[in-house]
């Protein structure tokens, strides 16, 4: 069945095209390649271990509580307002990072609503986002909702059987927690954990603006005044691969944390669990809820409130604003629906690997490899692509095409981290029945796969669509005036100094990917779906 | 099924009705992103000038002056630019190193500048000075000098950029070396205490500043017009500093190896006549070369003019910028 993994080699095959042909075509325009001298400096060293620092930190505070808010999710399916707030939840992903970095700052600034409040119960007004803290605070904002996405299927994965068991054996909450979340969670908590660890090491803005100073500073902004700046190629290739190198190590380290919990195949009944109807559990869900919502939203709503206090029928009747709109939906989809077919085709590869030809490593090694893509810096994929197809094609006509591919492949991690464990439960419950009835090819994915998978496919597809919309990496590279997105017309008013009018466009693309999450999820993921 | 086919067909459909490119002979012009977008002086030049030369202008907009720099050394010879509009003094220097630009053969002895040009393949067409911008609501009592600035009260932050992110960074870096040489790295420790944070972009910091996070924040001159031209405010101001200003002068110039030399030729002329240069102070927000049709807006005649113009030769920027950069991260990671 060699077909089998077709699928896989495609995605592979397109994420060497782009990530290996970034490469090729830097090393081309790299002089000589300088490797010791920067890479033993005494302030190199200081920044690669305050980068490590910051994300690992940024990692356990945002994934940590997004394990207690997705368990509190799980156990209260249905409260009102539940819908609204997990795709609330999807903005903080999309927000181009100056936005949400002045919706942090105007909760906890100089000025913001915390020190306003402190002033108003008559306490002196606290300095403490500029700092550490600040770029803690602002990456939790950021992560903290995705952390929760991704976690949040393991709960849907737990088949009723196993809740019946666990009511009739009396099991309370922690015990719940011990011998059934537990071991699931330690399947996907490493993957989940490893995408925030790679987003908080890659990022830039929000630790410049928020770190203080220089002395907090990570290896992209080397990277960046490096190719910006000083033209060095060499040495921006080489802090790339040490960005790759160190992520990889760290996230490899993560995988071999996974223990694999088969699960026999059930029947589905659905189930309530045990422990949902004690009052105790009722208050710390409730109050976990509470909080998060107010750590996610406030931020949201300062964004909200400095667009309506814009000039907004200004702004919305720009007729340039609706062409960006409508170039970002295109980009949004068309990059979302590639990253959503080439994951899904990875991971068919991968559950043949580990089931049919028991090759679990070759598995794993595949999807983390996949979702080293995320550390690569998009300036350096973007660069190299350039340097690559600038000798063979007009590319600023080919622009658009160009940020689709690579927010396409850049999408991939997150692709693989949602659809992953539905996938393989569905080979799992499904291949030896199909294969007794020899369902195959398309009438498998069509009559098995499709039913089965279709929320999560929704899921994933709506996520990957809005991190294009919020792309300004890529675009900012190959994007002319005739292309220009939303994020990019963003940043455009504000180096004009037109803050309010900025605000306004912030709030347009706030708007625009929570419609599109709403779209998606239920044009794609079918009736009666969460 | 039905719901996803609706879908599909709405997604095609908005994807064909993306205007298609025209392929008409162009002079292709490379520049910075704000200065093409609807807000920047691109739209009315470029009408302008269209009218004139029976031509098509091209605009091709990156991030910034660096990244222009960093584009053309990446194409090299291949570049399809015939001009390019957005350099700067500090960058020049690297630009002609790349041998890929031609001589003016302007004459640019008339043009209202505070320092003497003598570059040979780059045209100025803007120029401005940094300073530090304040909130006349919060600092009724700015400093009046950069060592005021350095030595004064730490309560009082200032917002500044990263020089190795962004132009206004790197000018307030030489800024510093200009006036303070070698004891440069002592006058970043003292004022650290003072800095509240240092971003990645001018956009950032002005952000916050406006958000009011600081009081100060580094920007230009003419950055006050702003609020009094288009949002009718007088809350923020200039500071003026005894020891005179650093200046950026934003030039251009044209690509030797470009097959339309003479339109090149005419688009640098082009650049500085009125035509060009009236929509400068109020889209770019810098001052113009030549005096505007009626004279600069009487907003600016208010703005702080400086005791002295302050500028490296681009040479010395480019032999130094590293040394100097590895200096102000040495002071200010301490």
């Amino acid at each position: 069945m060699i077909h089998r993994l077709v699928p896989g080699a495609l995605t592979f095959l397109l994420l060497g095209l782009v990530i290996g042909g970034a490469f090729v075509g830097l090393l081309s325009a790299a002089g000589s390649v300088d490797v010791g001298t920067f890479l033993l400096s005494p302030y190199t060293r200081v920044v690669v271990v305050f980068t490590v620092w910051q994300a690992l930190l940024s990692t356990v505070l945002s994934v940590g509580p997004a394990i207690l808010i997705a368990r509190a999710l799980a156990r209260r399916p249905a409260f009102p307002g539940r819908t609204l707030l997990l795709r609330l939840f999807s903005l903080p992903l999309v927000l181009p990072t100056l936005v949400g970095i002045l919706g942090v700052v105007a909760v906890y600034g100089q000025s913001g609503w915390f020190n306003r409040l402190m002033v108003g119960l008559g306490a002196e007004p606290q300095q403490f986002l500029y700092g550490l803290p600040g770029i803690l605070i602002a990456h939790v904002f950021f992560n903290l909702p995705l952390a929760t996405r991704l976690l949040l299927p393991v709960w849907g994965a737990i088949p009723g059987e196993i809740w019946r068991l666990a009511t009739q054996l009396g099991m309370n909450s922690p015990q719940v927690f011990r011998l059934i979340e537990w071991p699931l969670l330690r399947q996907v908590l490493p993957g989940a954990a490893g995408i925030v660890f790679m987003l908080c090491f890659i990022s830039f803005a929000i630790v410049l603006t928020l770190g203080g100073g220089p002395a907090n500073s990570t290896i992209e902004v080397a990277l960046y005044q490096a190719m910006r700046f000083e033209f060095d190629v060499g040495k921006a290739v080489q802090l790339a691969l040490l960005q790759v190198a160190i992520c990889g190590l760290l996230v490899a380290a993560g995988q071999r944390l996974v223990r694999d919990v088969p699960l026999t195949p059930t029947v589905q009944r659905p189930q309530d669990r045990p422990d949902v109807a004690a009052w105790g559990g009722r208050i710390v869900d409730a109050a976990v809820l509470l909080i998060a919502a107010a750590y996610v939203l406030l931020p949201l709503a300062a964004v909200l409130r400095s667009g309506l206090a814009g000039p907004v029928g200004a702004v919305l009747a720009d007729e340039t604003l609706w062409l960006a709109v409508g170039r970002s939906l295109v980009v949004a989809v068309v990059a979302g629906s590639l990253a959503t077919a080439a994951g899904w085709g990875l991971l068919l590869t991968s559950r043949e690997l580990r089931l049919r030809r028991y090759r679990p490593q070759s598995a794993t090694a595949l999807e983390t490899l996949a979702s080293l893509v995320l550390v690569v810096p998009p300036l350096v994929i973007g660069t190299g692509l350039f340097v690559l197809l600038s000798p063979v094609a007009d590319v600023f006509a080919i622009g658009i095409a160009l940020v689709v591919v690579v927010n396409a492949v850049m999408g991939l991690p997150y692709v693989i981290r949602i659809l992953g464990p539905p996938v393989m439960r569905a080979g799992e419950q499904h291949d030896r029945l199909c294969a007794s009835l020899g369902i195959a090819g398309w009438n498998r994915l069509r009559l098995v796969e499709w039913p089965l998978l279709r929320r999560h496919v929704a899921t994933s597809l709506a996520l990957t669509a809005a991190f294009a919309v919020g792309d300004l990496g890529i675009i900012a590279l190959f994007g002319t005036q005739d292309t220009a997105t939303l994020p990019l017309l963003l940043y455009q008013r504000m180096a004009a100094y037109q803050l309010d009018a900025a605000a306004v466009t912030g709030l347009v693309l706030a708007t625009l990917c929570f419609g599109l999450f709403g779209v998606i999820e239920w044009g794609v993921g079918g009736r009666g779906q969460r | 099924m039905p719901r996803l086919l609706l879908l599909l067909a709405l997604a095609f459909g908005l994807a064909a009705a993306q205007p298609a490119r025209a392929q008409t002979p162009t002079l292709t012009i490379y520049t910075y992103n704000s200065f093409t977008s609807e807000w920047g002086p691109g739209p009315v030049v470029t009408k302008a000038f269209e009218a004139t030369c029976g031509c098509k202008l091209e605009w091709v907009a990156v991030e910034d002056g660096a990244a222009l720099l960093s584009r053309l050394l990446l194409e090299g010879k291949n570049t399809r630019a015939d001009v390019v509009l957005g350099l700067d003094t500090n960058l020049t220097a690297e630009a002609t190193g790349t041998g890929l630009f031609a001589a003016h053969e302007m004459d640019l002895v008339g043009l209202k500048l505070p320092i003497a040009w003598t570059d040979a393949n780059f045209v100025p067409f803007d120029y401005g000075y940094f300073a530090v911008v304040y909130d006349k609501t919060k600092l009724p009592q700015p400093p009046k000098s950069l060592e005021e600035l350095i030595s004064g009260d730490r309560s009082q932050k200032i917002l500044l950029q990263d020089p190795r992110s962004s132009t206004p960074g790197l000018g307030f870096m030489l800024w510093i070396k200009e006036i303070y040489g070698d004891k440069a790295a002592e006058a970043w420790t003292k004022l650290k205490p003072r800095i509240l944070t240092v971003s990645k972009g001018w956009s950032e910091a002005y952000a916050l500043f406006t958000q009011g996070e600081a009081p100060m924040v580094l920007s230009y001159t003419t950055s006050p017009a702003y609020h009094v031209i288009a949002e009718k405010s007088d809350r923020y101001a200039a500071a003026p500093f005894a020891e005179g200003h650093y200046m950026q002068v934003e030039v251009a110039g044209r690509i030797a190896g470009s097959p339309e030399t003479d339109l090149a030729k005419a688009f640098l002329a082009f650049m500085v006549t009125t035509a060009f240069q009236d929509q400068i102070p109020t889209t770019n927000w810098m001052y113009p070369v030549v005096e505007p049709t009626g004279g600069l807006p009487p907003e600016f005649g208010r703005l702080v003019q400086p005791a002295k113009a302050l500028l490296f030769p681009p040479e010395e920027v480019a032999a130094h910028r590293k040394q100097w950069i590895d200096e102000w991260l040495q002071a200010m990671s301490r």
